[in-house]
């Protein structure tokens, strides 16, 4: 967890340049309307301070990061730097020439200014409103050359705040599964498909990792000691704790913002939901019910909790309240519906359906059972969904390349693309949910 | 590549000229369920027994039609069908015969359905096999459980043929 860990050195020398203003205060960005008008921004180079080598090539570098990190949202279209009038790179980055950028279209701007002292970076950010002429965010951070991706990545979580109202995304990790080593180990990557990590090592079989809210934790069923059970790894330390129990220990979803999580076990014979310390305590039972009960997610509040049960005849998702332990089926589409997730807003639910056409799909649906959106169609099999923790993207895997891949999308289908390029078949996508304050 | 060749053939040749029936035993299920069947539940018929005369050669006969003959099931599926509970009766008869063996059923499943449903699943259907043969009067101490949902395809074809054969329970003699 580099980020984390980078956080401390960094200063937040200057806050507030221009109005403050309340997150999600501009309605540049409706995350919540499909037909969502991409908002035109310009990134240009930033300024190199003395002008130096290392600081030009980071004032390339970073822009270019920047661009890749904003677009990755599908919010953004990146303006191509070939058309811009204004030379960034000789200007003030704390007073553009708006005329200059409204001209070739741009309605955001991001300037910003690097200055290297040895290995110590001065990174001086800043956004604009071009038609409006003001600045609405910047933010200086110091820390070291190497820190350049953090410092990156953190002031496109201010944006996204300050533009959405969401912000998480950026810092956000994805726990996934790849056989590249010639084994199903776990890994872990950025929001982006970045710096992946190979979390496991252990050559037997990994299946359906789950990452804490903190990122801290990874929850996983392995096969290492023989049969599949429930296995919970600090990813820092890499200290394991096994659920040892008799029978399984399968699908572990975490509680938002807690060290608890749920799992099925089977050791009575039956498929039941527990609930279970981060050290792998069952706290208690959460199902009590004949066959299959597996593939517990929580709502962000943690008052609810989403999970598949063959009770129906079917695979089907059901809701439980936590409190009075009553649980309401909502699909009713199709006859094999799992994998749910819930959106970090809590007003919806992502899950895997089987089509009559015999191909998995993925599909949203509202917490009540209503308003059933179907994401991804006709492109092999798509499984797995997963929502980042700011709510703007679906990440998931699909066979539409042949072997198992991991794609992303926006959260109404569009924007389909690949996250990684590795080796071997990737699977099970799991974001690290969104707490909600 | 080519290394791994010759250490095949050193470990796979003696052990080829011991039994003659083990190859069989691998081969066998992908030959026998190559016909067009699709969603049925399908039963492997066992390599004919080595024609011969002594006892032993019987015993390990019966022993490797046991682990040779898997159980078939139907999509998303964990329900015995009367084919499945023939093959069942013959492995609890050759159990009671044997009664030092104990055994481990494996539930598998097709790839389609998710990796944890399919988990869930593939314990489902070793389960079903175990308490069928438990009811059968064979002491269910002896037999052991464990799924690898999709993991483990016999056959990894993309199609209703190859789901068909890795819809089963495998019988392993511990």
């Amino acid at each position: 967890m580099p980020a984390l860990l980078h956080i401390s050195i960094f200063f937040i020398v200057s806050m507030w340049y221009g109005f403050a203003c309340a997150a999600g205060q501009y309605d540049y960005v409706d995350i919540n309307n499909p037909s969502l008008k991409k908002v035109p921004i310009a990134i240009p180079f930033f300024k190199p301070v003395t002008g130096s080598a290392s600081e030009s090539e980071i004032s390339r570098n970073g822009a270019n990061m920047l661009s890749d990190a904003l677009a990755f949202t599908s919010y953004f279209n990146i303006l191509d730097r070939g058309a811009f009038l204004a030379d960034a790179q000789k200007a003030d980055p704390a007073s553009p020439l708006f005329k200059a950028w409204t001209t070739v279209g741009a309605e955001l701007l991001v300037t910003g200014a690097a200055a290297v002292n040895g290995n110590q970076l001065e990174l001086d950010l800043r956004l604009f409103d071009t038609f409006n002429e003001r600045q609405l965010l910047g933010r200086k951070y110091t820390g070291n050359v190497s820190d350049l991706r953090s410092m990156i990545l953190r002031f496109c979580n201010e944006i996204m705040g300050l533009l959405t109202g969401s912000t998480g995304l950026f810092g956000s990790k994805i726990a996934f599964i790849s056989s590249g080593s010639g084994s199903k180990e776990v890994y872990i990557c950025d929001f982006d498909g970045h710096n992946a990590v190979q979390i496991t090592r252990n050559r037997s079989i990994n299946l359906t990792p789950a990452l804490s809210s903190d990122g801290k934790w990874v929850a996983y069923t392995s096969y290492a000691k023989g049969k599949p059970e429930l296995f919970i790894e600090n990813v820092m330390d890499k200290r394991v704790t096994v659920v040892d129990k008799k029978g399984m220990g399968i699908s572990p979803g975490w509680l938002p913002g807690k060290f608890e999580l749920g799992a099925t076990l089977t050791f009575s014979g039956d498929p039941e939901i527990y609930l279970l310390t981060g050290n792998g305590k069952i706290i208690n039972r959460l199902t009590n019910s004949p066959g299959i009960d597996i593939s517990p997610a929580f709502s962000p509040d943690g008052k609810r909790m989403a999970f598949v049960s063959r009770r129906g005849g079917t695979p089907q998702v059901y809701i439980q309240d936590m409190n009075s332990g009553s649980a309401t089926r909502i699909t009713f589409h199709g006859n094999n519906n799992t994998q749910p997730e819930w959106s970090p807003k809590g007003d919806k639910i992502v899950y895997t359906t089987l089509e009559k056409g015999g191909f998995f799909n993925i599909c949203v649906i509202g917490a009540d059972g209503q308003g059933l959106v179907q994401l991804t169609h006709a492109q092999g099999d798509n499984e797995s969904p997963t929502w980042s923790p700011d709510g703007s993207l679906i990440a998931f895997s699909s066979t539409r390349e042949g072997g198992s891949r991991i794609y992303v999308m926006t959260v109404y289908g569009a924007d389909q693309r690949k996250l990684v390029s590795m080796p071997g078949t990737q699977s099970e996508p799991r974001w690290s949910p969104g707490v909600t304050n | 590549m080519k290394k791994l060749r010759v250490l095949l053939a050193m470990l796979v040749v003696p052990g080829l000229m011991l039994t003659a029936s083990c190859a069989k035993k691998v081969v066998k299920p992908e030959a026998a369920v190559s016909k067009a069947d699709t969603t049925a539940q399908r039963v492997v018929t066992p390599p004919p027994a080595p024609v011969d005369n002594s006892a032993q050669e019987a015993a390990l006969a019966a022993r490797q039609k046991f682990q040779a003959e898997d159980v078939y099931f139907a999509f998303d599926s964990a329900v015995l069908n009367a084919t499945a509970q023939s093959v069942l009766k013959d492995k609890a008869a050759w159990l009671k015969a044997n009664t030092a063996a104990n055994i481990v059923i494996e539930g598998n499943c097709d790839e389609r359905g998710t990796v944890a449903y399919n988990l869930a699943l593939g314990e489902r259907r070793a389960a079903s096999a175990k308490a069928f043969l438990t009811n059968m009067g064979v002491a269910p101490a002896r037999m052991a459980t464990i799924s690898y949902g999709k993991e483990k395809p016999v056959d990894p074809g993309h199609n209703e043929q190859a789901w068909a054969k890795n819809r089963r329970d495998h019988f392993v003699i511990k």
